[in-house]
């Protein structure tokens, strides 16, 4: 999963290491969904779409490797609970500018006990703050990574996914 | 769960040509082109179909309704707009929890094919290369519960088979450390 506020750069991430452009896929709440979300005062709206986009990565000839990033709108977390299981882990996008916004994805992730890292999305190439910082403000515990990435660029990306994959291979062995 | 579930289907709930047996004359659970009043609701899990007890409305009408309900003619309407749910009878759940990643390949012939929903044959279609339900669901432009529910019927009459990704039940599905290590391994190599 591929977490993080809006315009953190999710789908650019997805997109930087996928094989496919990233697709969109939508889910449709329907009033089959009332109680977890409120559409009382919406009038006639009787259905919401929520979009996801995500991407694939073949690993080897009968592994394939799919990369959501979750929907914008954290109220959908019923949307989140469908991603969580099965899920190898989360990444957390975080722009420092704008550190409130992973609140909610930071939260969810450590309530679920899905492994997770944080990465920091340099924008314009710039890292205002290094990951201790970071892990000072977000009250992060020592074992979760915190790094450095460019959402942009397939490299960065993938060793993101690597530390990612690591972490939680060493979450599962403790 | 590697195998298509429940092969040994004695529900006949696909939509394909009327022929089930018992129907009788009413046959309530052909394809409806508005899904009000009975609601084809499948309960979660194998068990005897759900299409041959007596409709008991298990849960409300997934779209209710803006106006009066009036039988609808049998035939198409004149709109074009199809409601989301209406090309699964408004079915809201498939009868087998599909992952939103798990992978459907066609095993179906294509005369097979003949008679079923033209939703149906798009996903066989599709799916002559391996693909997840999520991709099903964002190439076709169909909703993710629905692409689930069409996916489910598909396998049900044996037209697909479904790979739904390994997990370790102990660990809440989480991937087993085999697993991990072979993304791992197959992550460094891209």
């Amino acid at each position: 999963m591929v977490a993080g506020g809006f315009g953190v750069g999710k789908t650019t991430f997805v997109g930087a290491v996928s094989e496919i452009n990233p697709l969109r896929t939508e889910a449709v709440m329907t009033s089959a969904s009332a109680g977890i979300d409120d559409l009382t005062h919406t009038g006639d709206k009787t259905t919401t779409t929520v979009a996801m986009d995500f991407g694939r990565i073949t690993l080897d000839q009968d592994l394939i490797l799919y990369l959501f990033g979750t929907p914008g709108q954290d109220r959908f977390w019923f949307m989140w609970d469908d991603l969580v299981r099965g899920a190898i882990g989360a990444v957390v996008l975080v722009d420092t500018r704008r550190l409130a916004d992973c609140f909610p994805a930071v939260d969810y992730f450590e309530n679920s006990g899905l492994p997770f890292v944080i990465a920091l999305n340099g924008f314009d190439g710039q890292q205002p703050y290094n990951p201790d910082e970071v892990r000072e403000a977000l009250q992060i515990g020592p074992d979760t990574p915190i790094i450095t990435t460019d959402a942009r660029h397939r490299a960065d990306a993938k060793s993101t996914l690597i530390t990612l994959v690591e972490h939680a291979l060493m979450a599962r062995l403790r | 769960m590697a195998t298509p579930p429940g092969g040994s289907s004695s529900g006949n709930w696909s939509y394909g040509p009327a022929q089930g047996h018992g129907d009788g004359s009413s046959n309530p659970y052909a394809f409806p082109s508005v899904p009000h009043h009975r609601q084809p609701y499948a309960p979660q899990g194998p068990g005897p179909s759900p299409y041959d007890q007596p409709p008991a409305p298990r849960i409300q009408p997934v779209q209710p309704q803006r106006r009066t309900p009036e039988p609808a003619p049998a035939g198409a309407t004149n709109n074009p707009l199809v409601r989301p749910y209406a090309m699964t009878g408004g079915r809201t759940r498939p009868r087998y929890q599909l992952a939103i990643e798990a992978l459907v390949h066609t095993t179906a012939q294509p005369h097979q094919m003949q008679g079923q929903l033209p939703e149906h044959q798009r996903i066989c279609h599709l799916c002559r290369e391996i693909k997840s339900v999520a991709e099903i669901s964002a190439l076709l432009t169909i909703p993710l519960g629905v692409a689930r529910i069409l996916v489910a019927d598909l396998a049900e009459a044996g037209l697909v088979a479904i790979h739904q990704p390994g997990g370790d039940e102990n660990a809440g599905g989480q991937p087993d450390v085999t697993l991990l290590e072979r993304v791992l391994s197959g992550l460094r190599k891209l």
